[in-house]
């Protein structure tokens, strides 16, 4: 096996009594592309908080490339090459699109804090936000305040500002959450392009993108991973099914990848 | 939007619009400024307008905090009052000097000096304060300015006590042949250094610290997850808007020649908010129009009506809750309505708006002003346009409600008939 871009060992979360992650040890290879699937409850955000930084470790280890990153800052996280998308759009509401994708553009350019230069001069910077605009489709809706973009829109922004900086290791939470067939089939292939030669880690409800997208899939139950596996493994595995009753389970039988 | 390529490099504005939108209004505030003294404005005027200009680098500065970075802050003038006093202890220093270093340095750099003085004080209060934002930095700057007040009155070497420090602008060489003793010099200080507080401010807004902020206000979560460190941000912000805030201390210095731990104080800090927000902190012009529009009422209006602190205070209610774009706000607005293509309609709106707003006012006034004569009981009448106005006259009651009330009505009817509009 390659080496692994994002490893968890052991990891576990309580608030209180509540133990919502219990144990999970999962190692995903570079370049991979892993989903996590679960029912509601599962712990599958917490994990995605726990990992990026957002909520910290009661138990166990993160390691991003071989480096410890439980413990660290989400911003110092993210510096060393994590992303993560949000499953409510997070995005700058009372600025432009591009302004947008622009500050997540900034800080892998190296331009940190920087108050003695001007963006608008800054070609570099120019040019990638356009690059990264084009590759969403989002040009055309550049200049407008972010506040008022559709809902699928403002779902695409959020990837885009989680891809801007370039990160090696892409999260994305529930991307296609409350989008239609056709907004969903668009994301799909948005994701595919953005992730090309990344690892990506993804949460989705949606089991035909599940299928469609990973390469492995891990699945969470109160806060366990009780199977991880290629898609064709995790579709015929009883403890899966057992775990999903009724119509999610139909689901997952019937998503064709 | 019907473009289909849009060349992912030229998705800025337009160079001409970048001249119209970011050039063209400097180069107009500058002639306004030096075109300015060829009108012969009185004294009374020229410190006014000094005030103003120091007014409007205080107040920009503080949207810098409030409007940029969402950080309500309620003791700004600290950074104003501390720039200020180091700057008089300056001037004292160069009357004092006899040659050397102080003694030929140019009364005309204090704002350097100010802006030194007040990113230091930011850089020690705000390590503090920016941990936290929202309720908890406001209730900070709060305690900081309270703080900062009381401790002035105690320390009488470094801040005078009640009488508070004065120095002499005259003090030192010249600069540029400016002596600074006359209003006259004191007016292109002034103008100089607001032009360029402004100017600055506005560039900081371009940077990427200053679109940064921006970021931080809208969603302070997010900015964590594209690599910045959110207390960072506005730490460093506050930084630069204490420094503005102490340039304007150090313009002052000069303007007045006089500094108290009054200048220190909440009254100063909640005078500046209100300028901001009621000129429109969504705005960059806004504090300026703000900055304008409120000293002018704070130097003129008490002589009209003793009232005028009344009037403020409702004026900045009532921007609060029907105007939260204030003065910018509107004069954008007006601007869009002139040159939107169903003009007729707006206009007609606002005919009816505009109607409304000076009919209530008419009761208003009428109210505030028989009110405080009926309470002062030295049996004073409110005398407008030769009508006697007391308030056992039915005029009065009627001439108190009735425009109010209709004025309401046809606010409500503006509403609902141009609803769809």
């Amino acid at each position: 096996m390659t080496q692994s871009a994002l490893k968890l060992i052991n990891v576990h979360k309580s608030f209180g009594p509540a133990k919502i992650i219990q144990g999970v040890d999962l190692d995903i290879a570079k370049g991979e592309k892993h989903a996590i699937i679960g029912p509601n409850g599962a712990g599958k955000s917490t994990l995605f908080n726990l990992v990026s930084g957002l909520y910290s470790l009661s138990d166990g280890e993160v390691q991003l490339n071989g480096k410890t990153i439980s413990g660290k800052r989400p911003f110092e996280i993210n510096r060393m090459g994590l992303s993560r998308s949000f499953q409510v759009s997070n995005i700058f509401s009372n600025m432009s699109v591009r302004e947008n994708v622009r500050c997540g553009v900034l800080w892998s350019l190296g331009y940190g804090y920087s108050f003695w230069r001007n963006v608008g001069n800054l070609k570099e910077v120019q040019e990638k936000t356009g690059h990264i605009l084009n590759e969403v489709g989002l040009l055309e809706k550049a200049n407008l305040p972010a506040a008022l973009l559709p809902y699928a829109d403002q779902r695409t922004l959020e990837i885009a500002i989680t891809i801007a900086g370039g990160a090696e290791v892409i999260m994305l939470d529930e991307p296609t959450a409350g989008m239609s067939h056709s907004e969903t089939d668009r994301a799909v292939a948005l994701i595919e392009k953005a992730s090309k030669g990344k690892t990506l880690l993804i949460v989705e409800h949606d089991m035909g993108v599940v299928f469609g997208l990973a390469d492995r899939i891990s699945v969470l139950v109160y806060g366990e991973i009780i199977a991880t596996g290629k898609p064709e493994e995790i579709r015929g595995d009883p403890k899966v099914r057992e775990a999903y009753l009724g119509e999610e389970a139909d689901e997952i039988e019937g998503a064709s990848a | 939007m019907t473009e289909v390529s849009i060349n992912p490099a030229a998705l800025g504005p337009t160079a001409s619009a970048k001249f119209r939108e970011r050039v063209l209004p400097f180069i107009l505030f500058g002639m306004v400024l030096v075109a300015i003294p060829f009108f012969g404005p009185s004294r009374t005027t020229m410190t006014l307008l000094n005030h103003i200009g120091i007014n409007i680098v205080f107040a920009l500065s503080y949207n810098m905090l409030l409007g940029r970075a969402g950080l309500l802050s309620f003791g700004h003038a600290v950074y104003l009052g501390l720039g200020g006093y180091f700057c008089v202890h300056i001037l004292n220093w160069i009357d004092a000097a006899d040659g050397g270093f102080w003694g030929n340095l140019p009364v005309f750099s204090m704002p350097i000096f100010g802006f030194a003085m007040g990113a230091a004080a930011g850089a020690v209060i705000g390590w503090p304060s920016c941990k936290r934002a929202g309720t908890a930095f406001a209730m900070i700057s709060l305690g900081v300015a309270e703080l900062m007040s009381a401790g002035a009155f105690m320390f009488d070497s470094l801040f005078g006590g009640e009488m508070g420090i004065s120095g002499d602008r005259m003090a030192g060489p010249d600069f540029l042949g400016l002596s600074l003793g006359p209003l006259a010099d004191v007016y292109w200080f002034i103008a100089f250094w607001t032009f360029f507080g402004v100017v600055a401010m506005f560039a900081f807004t371009r940077t990427p610290l200053g679109k940064l902020s921006e970021a931080t206000r809208d969603n302070p979560e997010r900015v964590q997850f594209i690599g910045y460190n959110p207390t960072r941000v506005r730490y460093l912000v506050f930084i630069f808007a204490g420094a503005f805030a102490g340039m304007a201390g150090g313009m002052s210095s000069v303007q007045d020649e006089i500094f108290t731990p009054e200048n220190l104080s909440l009254i100063p800090s909640g005078a500046i908010l209100i300028a901001a927000y009621v000129g429109g902190i969504r705005y960059f012009s806004g504090p300026i129009m703000g900055a304008i529009v409120m000293t002018y009422m704070g130097s003129n209006l008490s002589d009209y009506t003793a009232g005028w602190l009344l009037y403020l205070g409702l004026m900045f209610i009532c921007v609060v809750m029907f105007v939260p774009d204030g003065i910018a706000g509107l004069v954008f607005g007006f601007w869009r309505g002139v040159r939107s293509p169903n003009r007729s309609e707006v206009f007609g709106k606002w005919a009816w708006q505009v109607s409304g707003v000076v009919l209530m006012i008419v009761s208003i006034i009428i109210i505030v002003e028989v009110a405080f004569r009926w309470s002062d009981g030295y049996g004073e009448v409110f005398e407008p346009f030769g009508l006697a106005l007391s308030h056992t006259s039915i005029l009065t009651w009627i001439l108190a409600f009735v425009p109010l009330a209709a004025g309401v009505v046809l606010m409500r009817h503006a509403a609902a008939k141009y609803e769809e509009a």
